[in-house]
């Protein structure tokens, strides 16, 4: 039998997208706690993070256990079977005869794809070192679709654009919805020429800009991400970089009425705080939308009705 | 008969056919892109403690343009030498030589996926970690040069110098 695993969205076609979306957006009531929902009673769900990552794995508990789930978990990694040396693929053997599918968290490239080859229950990947996060993709997606609009859609993408693999997801995926891609980041910090190359090749206008204010003019959405301290030797030149791409109420005059601020978060200093009042703050509502978003792959990974779309 | 007939057209065919008959028992690889007969014997294994005879030609002109040929008395090839010699020589053919006799002569192919070989380029790749698994690539095109390898696991990919990450 085909197993639902969700490696990535790299391969994913338009229309596989669209399905999830749509299913995404029917258990939003339920992610709002309007609604009650327990289709997915009886069924078990096993985190295994293998590096800490708190915020998704709240995540992927709370639509379990709100689609009427429970969720299973390794404890801290200090006293399970890792610190003994069991492989991965050992691992992964053994807890998919426990549970009905399996969110994977782990610092290596391609672990979630080689667990797969493991397991014998879907294999979910919530983030395998610098390669894919799929959820958190779809989630962007699933933020822009409903807050602004993917067809026709002008983005500009800010930050740290060389080693944000939230970035490299994203582009690929919107290049399905014929967006034009704006990009804003520090010389030292730009987007990979060979994932330009790639969108080009998809006939995706990609347009660089030396400074936000010029980037975001035109923009439907200002994608933000988070520079790291560590990228920087210098203080003094980390210190004038997060100052230039920084999204501030001043910045925001000169932006679109409608366009929308998107951030995976934690943020640090890349938005002001005074930002969250204004209706171009759409962050918190990101977060909140990685609920439903959850609820769809976890119900696409063990209902079999809804596997088909995979 | 037919080995009579053999010898008796090698000897009024190409010099080249001739240089093959040089060898007892073992292997010719002919039609290697120039500059990559040294690469073909570190594939094979040869180094400076191999005592039996080895032979190259380097640059030498065939009927394609220039080629390296590499004989080799005593050895035949294991299939991952052949995989992975087809990533650096896609156009190679190998003799197999018995007897003075070429017993049989194949054209290399490039596989579509290339299992065990190659060590993957990137260091946090799964593959590089301890974990039961085969490296694994996606060949994904070749040229008469050298092959794209794209790693199944992590992406990554080796375009140049293949040679460098064999195990
Ligand atoms: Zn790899």
């Amino acid at each position: 039998m085909k197993l639902n695993h969700m490696l990535s969205t790299k391969d994913f076609s338009r229309k596989q997208i669209d399905s999830i979306l749509s299913l995404a957006e029917k258990f939003e009531p339920v992610a709002l706690r309007e609604k009650r929902c327990n289709i997915l009673d009886g069924k078990i769900l096993s985190l295994l993070f293998f590096e800490p990552s708190t915020r998704t794995k709240m995540s992927f508990e709370t639509a379990m256990l709100r689609l009427g789930g429970k969720v299973i978990d390794m404890g801290s990694i200090e006293t399970s079977s890792v610190m003994k040396g069991e492989s991965l693929a050992d691992t992964v053997r053994v807890v998919s005869s426990y549970a009905d599918s399996i969110v994977l968290r782990h610092p290596k490239e391609g672990a979630a794809f080689m667990a797969s080859e493991f397991s014998t229950v879907p294999i979910i990947n919530a983030g395998d070192g610098a390669g894919h996060h799929p959820t958190q993709t779809l989630l962007d997606l699933h933020t822009i679709r409903r807050e602004s609009k993917l067809d026709g859609l002008t983005i500009t993408l800010a930050g740290d654009l060389k080693y944000g693999r939230t970035v490299h997801s994203l582009c690929y995926a919107l290049s399905h919805y014929n967006a034009r891609i704006n990009l804003a980041s520090p010389p030292e910090l730009v987007l990979p020429d060979r994932i330009i190359q790639d969108l080009k090749n998809r006939g995706i206008k990609v347009t660089k800009f030396d400074t936000l204010e010029n980037a975001v003019k035109d923009s439907d959405v200002l994608y933000m991400t988070r520079i790291q301290r560590e990228r920087f030797p210098d203080p003094a030149e980390y210190n004038k970089v997060s100052k230039e791409m920084r999204v501030t109420l001043k910045l925001l005059e000169n932006c679109k009425p409608d366009m929308k601020v998107m951030h995976p978060l934690p943020r640090v200093d890349e938005i002001e705080p005074e930002v969250d009042k204004t209706p171009h703050a759409c962050y918190f509502k990101q977060a909140f939308y990685g609920i439903p978003v959850r609820m769809a792959v976890l119900v696409m990974a063990m209902e079999e009705k809804y596997g088909k779309v995979l | 008969m037919a080995k009579f007939y053999e010898n008796e057209k090698s000897e009024t065919n190409k010099k080249s056919d001739l240089r093959i008959k040089a060898i007892e028992n073992g292997t010719v690889i002919d039609h290697i892109p120039c500059g990559q007969a040294f690469n073909v014997l570190k594939i094979m294994g040869i180094n400076e403690n191999f005592k039996k005879t080895v032979s190259f030609v380097m640059n030498a002109v065939g009927s394609r343009g220039g080629k390296d040929v590499v004989k080799i008395e005593g050895m035949e090839l294991t299939e991952k030498q052949v995989a992975a010699i087809s990533l650096i020589a896609p156009n190679a053919t190998v003799n197999i030589i018995r007897d003075y006799n070429v017993i049989s002569k194949t054209q290399i192919k490039t596989p579509n996926e290339i299992h065990g070989i190659i060590k993957c380029i990137n260091p946090n790749c799964i593959t590089n970690s301890k974990e039961p698994i085969q490296t694994s690539f996606k060949v994904e095109s070749e040229s008469y040069d050298e092959s794209i390898l794209r790693c199944k696991y992590c992406d990554s990919i080796i375009s140049d110098d293949i040679v460098k990450h064999l195990f």
